[in-house]
């Protein structure tokens, strides 16, 4: 039978750290997009290549789509570098998952063998990381656009029974969101890869094909969702609240 | 009933009851996403964002009942 392991198994060690295969496949996609990076800055010029065409395309449907939740293209550009990172960083993990060696590479350790690559998202330490940093960056960029009290008045807020219980439910709320984030990609990655390694072990030709466009696609809905869910929760912290209590409309602080 | 008898049990009926729910969830957010396009084509693209939007926020109650079932069957 084959052997599914709910915690990413453990490659080498670098001193006492222990890296597991997971921190592996996360680092070479991490090496590919940083390189990636530097190339297509290197050859940036007036006239695009195909490259450089492919992203300018993908930048302004994702400068688009931000504009229609943050309402306008200044601050899309302010928040585009969190919100196009954790998606291309959860997109590359996930299709780079897919590629072959992946799983079917083995590192012998003792008596058993050991996947050598495996999805990263599929490791709950990877999703919950990529969780708290959007949600501590979320609130950062909430207090850096209307004030740590403004932030901090969200969820302590005196004025009533009523408001002083909604606090408490949002600042609930906010750790809800962490596990929500986490669970939600390391649920789907990792059932993707079980599914993947079952329809194989049932059936190895032909039939784990449509699975494989399954995968695909749940791989890039997943990062979707991720930056996005991270864009709404950045367009609600940077609404100035109070306004409710006075005269005058609640606008949006840049 | 021994106890890894109970285990596997609960492991089906983990999974088995918890999809039942957020199924008919996204079947009624796609029904009434396509309502809505098709009483108002110009909204499609707003439509569709927050269709999928709410389709992963209802998945992610199933991923929750998939994570139990996950730890009941490979973690002691």
């Amino acid at each position: 039978m084959l052997q599914i392991s709910l915690r990413a198994e453990e490659i080498f060690h670098i001193g006492s750290w222990p890296v597991t295969n997971a921190v592996l496949l996360s680092t070479i996609v991490l090496v590919t997009l940083a390189v990636l990076a530097y190339v297509l800055r290197r050859k940036l010029s007036m006239v695009p290549g195909m490259m450089q065409s492919v992203f300018e395309l993908m930048l302004e449907g994702a400068l688009t789509m931000m504009d229609s939740v943050l309402g306008e293209r200044r601050t899309s550009e302010k928040y585009l570098p969190l919100v196009f990172t954790i998606f291309l960083f959860v997109l590359f993990s996930n299709w780079f998952g897919l590629l072959p060696g992946v799983g079917s590479i083995v590192v012998r350790q003792g008596a058993d063998s050991v996947p050598l690559l495996r999805s990263p998202a599929s490791d709950l330490n990877f999703t919950l990381a990529l969780a708290l940093i959007a949600v501590t960056l979320v609130n950062i960029l909430g207090a850096a656009a209307i004030g740590i009290k403004g932030r901090l008045s969200v969820f302590f807020n005196f004025h009533g029974p009523i408001d002083f219980f909604i606090g408490i439910l949002e600042l609930i709320s906010e750790f809800a969101k962490i596990i929500s984030f986490s669970f939600r990609l390391f649920g789907n990655v990792f059932a993707g890869e079980v599914l993947l390694a079952i329809m194989a072990f049932l059936v190895p030709y032909l039939v784990p094909l449509p699975f494989m466009f399954l995968e695909i696609f749940v791989g890039f809905i997943q990062a979707f969702i991720f930056g996005m869910l991270t864009l709404v929760f950045v367009a609600m912290a940077i609404v100035q609240h109070g306004g409710e209590h006075e005269e005058h409309q609640p606008k949006v602080a840049h | 009933m021994d106890v890894q008898s109970i285990r596997l049990i609960a492991t089906a009926a983990a999974i088995g009851m918890g999809t039942i729910v957020p199924a008919l969830a996204i079947g009624w957010i796609g029904s009434k996403a396509v309502d809505a396009i098709g009483r108002n084509p110009e909204a499609a693209s707003r439509v569709q964002t927050m269709a999928i939007l709410a389709i992963a926020f209802a998945e992610a109650i199933a991923i929750y009942a998939l994570v139990v079932a996950l730890i009941l069957k490979f973690v002691a």
